[in-house]
């Protein structure tokens, strides 16, 4: 069993209420942060502990709090990125859902820990029953002096309040999270400034993913060292996982960082195997934004090593035999998945969800879109798969924000890693059944049982 | 002459108590908050008086409330059924058959994607991820969410609502059983 | 004050100045292209994507290059930044892709459009488009729109720049037009049918680099470039009473604010010359200004020098095809049609 940090007591009955959080040891952290600790040394220890941002980025959280601008009496601000909305993740619902102390618990802490005196989650509008647990959990707290003035006697006050969204992926930007807790449209700042010098209504801000604020809880618990410890190399401590599509055991997993692909995918103590005792074709391992990759490059590196389930181990081999952690979206597909069709759904998704802000993304997505609807649909052409590459290529790293290369990287991925996939579309189009026949007809590597 | 579009008196006082929320000057920052109210309140979509009471609820320019309101999905700028059946269609729902659901929806209650019917009880439209991915496919009408979806539950679903009866909004958990 | 080099050439700046800045203080030749930037309206710039640049050193202390191209608009110089503008073929190659993008839903009428011949997005197609369009789908479309009685709004041709949206916010007193949805179906409206009644509402005309905000007053009455344009001035209590008429024959077209050689409204001691409706749409006699002479117009557009060399190059092309033509038959070209002094006179 892999050690478990956030989700211990997930099963404990009555966690979401105050009362048996505490039972179970709940806001002791907080005692300790408040009554034994500095701003200054929560942040070492959060430096230590090496946490990387779980929304997505894996930027060193530590790092990031340490750009917050300090200026005399100008207000700072904490705001939890509760917008998850990437294709193929959920795990920040569920901790939300099941245990929303820890989250609060954390935001406390961090929030004393940067100094700042109102902080925000901001949480995506879909999620308005989440919204409400959350707030009857914050409701709760306030009664017992954990939120409010002079917070367990420190002196420390802190304000928290849910901040409710409308539907908008974009969102998940920090920028544009800000923009619409501001009350605007979810428009992408453009940047430099930083949310660190001038973020929520100008003033330094943080902005961090729910699984990172409720890492604080046990890193401060026990100390950043000790969760340095658990995990491989610099992908320290463990990442709740969503995984979705067709695996005998979907759900919400905690891992620690560094476990292989292979014993997630088919141990009986995580995703239990590939449904219906079909192969595996594919996996996009990270949330719909991160490289799609064929079975055997997933279980396996290129240099034929097993690959691990770390910001590193994901990575391997760059883009073009590797992916990414990302925000722990783990979708996988069977031998008869269609990947131009997954493809089709995301780029619909980005179409969608791009701001219109800038050119590329604005134009780019819905080109891509159509173009992949054409091929699906046996109108296609050997030419548009070519110019389908050579689109993604001219939004990746010119666009205001990460949207437009997380609207790529799938695109480049599946032509990189399927293009006799696409050709067979364009060659017989819908009328195209059997996509498994045409994985193996092109001599790819047998998918791994 | 007695307004249309005005809160009810414990609708307004949420808003006032949401308007603490943020530092002086800042209460545009309860818009999209107030606007999901607002829907609620005044039959499940945003009219355009509808966006200028909120506008002047808030202190703002009309035209800050429209841009606003026409960004997000989940505000409705044209009337909606009592349901709205908002079915997840991206990767993971559909690899696990969310078009067969979205058909089936369909053919049952002879309307299309974004269509109303006649009756006015239901809506249905197709959306972006709503994070329930593991529990695929699925679909949310008003604030809950339904999962696990199967042709047969989606079908005692359709009639449990049915016989509820009652508007979904966002803001209020109204489940129905559907196994 | 820092120094940076753009495309071989080092000029020292004022702190805080962006790239695309200190590149027009370098001239023309250096200056990347814009779209959206305005300088004379806070926060524009950084959505056209067409000012990108490549920064090939950081700075003097940070030697590493940025790993992305950035928008010179909103990116600062530090001391000693080396960046690469018209040297870089991946910029060449970045912005074609931008004009693509940008003409992509754009449609591609330009001969029945009014902007055409002071158009920003054709120069920008003419200097770094390709000739022909890859995008084969249906192009979004909308309805004109009036947007009081002096302005057509036709938001087919709007590459969403926001300029006329910041020019509302900084120089109208109440804005109500603003952008709508999102995405690739997001759209300047006012929603509902609102007209923008404002006495600095026309200036939106002239911020719009494109053909989507037309003076109605002027729409189809001529050809630009068939038109005079003449600087004149009025005591105006509204604004500074500083425009540009444009004449055809006697009679007074069409009144702009003056324009710079970027295609901005000029500034006078500091402050922007926008000018009021009052003078922009009341004011169509000789008689109403004062004329100061003809207008010095670096004519930054097809129907510049550019254009009429390519049009010398299809004479010669077109009199070897005539040469080459069987029994002495005859191509019959308008009086002067090809000649390439007529229209710049």
């Amino acid at each position: 069993m892999g050690k478990k940090l956030l989700l211990e007591h997930i099963d404990v009955p009555g966690i979401q209420s105050l009362n048996v959080y505490r039972q179970k040891g709940g806001y002791e952290t907080l005692k300790k942060a408040l009554t034994s600790m500095t701003p200054e040394q929560i942040l070492e220890e959060v430096k230590t502990s090496g946490l990387r941002g779980r929304g997505g980025a894996g930027f060193p959280t530590g790092l990031k709090w340490s750009f917050l601008a300090k200026p005399e009496g100008v207000a700072r601000y904490l705001v939890c990125n509760a917008d998850e909305s990437e294709p193929g993740t959920f795990k920040d619902r569920y901790l939300m859902e099941k245990i929303p102390h820890i989250l609060i618990e954390g935001m406390i802490v961090s929030s004393f820990a940067l100094g700042a005196n109102t902080s925000y989650i901001y949480i995506r509008g879909e999620y308005f029953y989440v919204a409400r647990i959350l707030e009857n959990a914050i409701a709760e707290a306030y009664e017992a002096g954990l939120l409010g003035k002079n917070i367990m006697g420190s002196g420390y006050d802190l304000d928290l309040y849910v901040q409710i969204g409308a539907g908008a992926y974009i969102c998940g930007e920090e920028t544009a999270l800000l923009e619409s807790l501001e009350g605007k449209r979810g428009n992408p700042r453009i940047k430099p400034p930083f949310p660190a010098i001038a973020g929520l209504y100008g003033c330094p801000t943080v902005v961090n993913n729910v699984e990172t604020i409720a890492a604080v809880v046990p890193i401060v618990k026990d100390g950043g060292a000790a969760y340095a410890q658990i995990g491989i190399g610099k992908s320290t401590g463990t990442k709740l996982i969503s995984a979705s599509g067709h695996l005998n055991k979907p759900g919400v997993y905690e891992i620690e960082l560094g476990l292989p692909v292979e014993e997630f995918i088919y141990s009986e103590e995580y995703c239990g195997g590939i449904k219906n005792g079909k192969q595996l074709k594919a996996v996009v391992a990270g949330g719909s934004s991160v490289p799609i990759l064929p079975a055997h490059l997933i279980l396996k590196t290129a240099a034929g090593e097993p690959r691990l389930m770390s910001y590193e181990g994901l990575a391997d081999g760059g883009f073009a035999t590797g992916t990414m952690l990302g925000s722990g979206g783990f979708i996988a597909m069977d031998e008869d998945s269609s990947i131009v069709k997954n493809l089709w759904t995301f780029s619909r998704f980005y179409h969608h969800e791009s701001c219109g802000q800038c050119s590329p993304c604005r134009e780019g997505t819905g080109w891509m879109e159509k173009i992949l609807h054409k091929i699906l649909h046996g109108h296609g052409t050997l030419a548009d798969v070519d110019l389908l590459w050579d689109i993604q290529s001219k939004i990746e790293g010119k666009t205001i924000c990460p949207l437009g290369d997380a609207a790529a990287w799938p695109v480049a991925s599946a032509i990189r890693h399927f293009r006799n996939e696409f050709e067979e579309y364009v060659k017989q189009g819908h009328s195209i059944k059997d996509v498994k026949h045409y994985y193996r007809l092109n001599h790819l590597p047998e998918p791994v049982n | 002459m007695e307004k249309k579009y005005q809160f009810s008196p414990e609708t307004m006082a949420v808003v006032q108590k949401m308007m603490g929320r943020y530092p002086e000057g800042k209460q545009k920052s309860a818009l999209l908050p107030v606007l999901h109210l607002a829907q609620a309140e005044f039959d499940g979509w945003l009219s355009a008086e509808a966006m200028d009471y909120v506008a002047e609820v808030l202190n703002i320019t009309p035209i800050e409330v429209y841009e606003v309101a026409s960004f997000y999905s989940m505000y409705n700028l044209k009337p909606v059924g009592k349901c709205l059946l908002e079915v997840c269609r991206t990767s993971s729902c559909w690899l696990m058959g969310s078009e067969d659901i979205v058909h089936h929806i369909e053919k049952k209650l002879g309307i299309k994607d974004g269509e109303t019917t006649a009756d006015g009880q239901f809506t249905l439209k197709t959306v972006e991820c709503l994070g329930s991915c593991g529990t695929a496919p699925m679909l949310q009408c008003g604030a809950d969410f339904y999962e696990n979806l199967s042709l047969e539950k989606v079908d005692t679903l359709l009639d449990n609502l049915r016989k509820d009866g009652e508007r979904r909004t966002y803001i209020k958990d109204q489940k129905v059983n559907m196994d | 004050m820092p120094k940076v080099t753009i495309d071989g050439v080092t000029i020292e700046v004022p702190n805080g100045t962006t790239i695309l800045e200190a590149a027009r203080m370098i001239g023309p030749e250096v200056a990347p292209p814009t779209m959206c930037y305005y300088s004379k309206l806070e926060t524009s710039g950084g959505y056209c994507r067409t000012c990108l640049v490549k920064v090939s050193q950081g700075s003097e202390k940070d030697p590493r290059p940025m790993p992305k191209p950035v928008a010179s608009c909103r990116t600062q110089v530090m001391d000693g930044m080396v960046v690469e503008n018209n040297t870089s073929p991946e910029i060449h190659e970045a912005r074609a892709g931008v004009v693509e993008f940008l003409l992509a839903n754009h449609p591609l009428d330009c001969p029945v459009c009014d902007q055409a011949g002071e158009c920003h997005l054709q120069d920008l197609g003419y200097e770094h488009g390709k000739s022909e369009t890859r995008f084969e789908f249906p192009r979004r479309e909308f309805e004109r729109k009036d947007i009081g009685d002096k302005i057509q709004l036709h938001m087919n041709r709007c590459i969403l720049c926001y300029r006329c949206v910041k020019t509302a916010d900084q120089v109208t007193d109440c804005r109500v037009h603003g952008v709508m949805n999102r995405g690739e179906v997001a759209e300047i409206s006012t929603y509902i049918e609102k007209s923008i009644d404002n006495d600095f509402s026309g200036n939106v005309i002239d911020v719009c680099p494109v053909g989507a905000l037309t003076d109605k007053t002027f729409r189809f009455q001529s050809r630009v470039w068939f038109t005079k344009p003449v600087d004149a001035h009025r005591d105006c209590v509204k604004c500074c009473g500083k425009v540009r008429l444009w004449y055809k024959g006697n009679e007074v077209l069409r009144v702009t604010a003056r324009k710079d050689q970027w295609g901005e409204v000029e500034s006078y001691d500091g402050k922007t010359g926008w000018i009021c409706n009052t003078c922009r749409f009341d004011k169509k006699t000789t008689a109403d200004w004062t004329i100061d002479g003809p207008s010095k117009i670096s004519r930054h557009s097809v129907i510049s020098a550019n254009h009429y060399n390519s049009l010398k190059a299809l004479k010669a092309t077109i009199d070897r095809q005539k040469d080459a033509l069987p029994h002495g038959e005859k191509v019959t070209l308008g009086h002067g049609a090809l000649d390439p002094n007529n229209e710049s006179k």
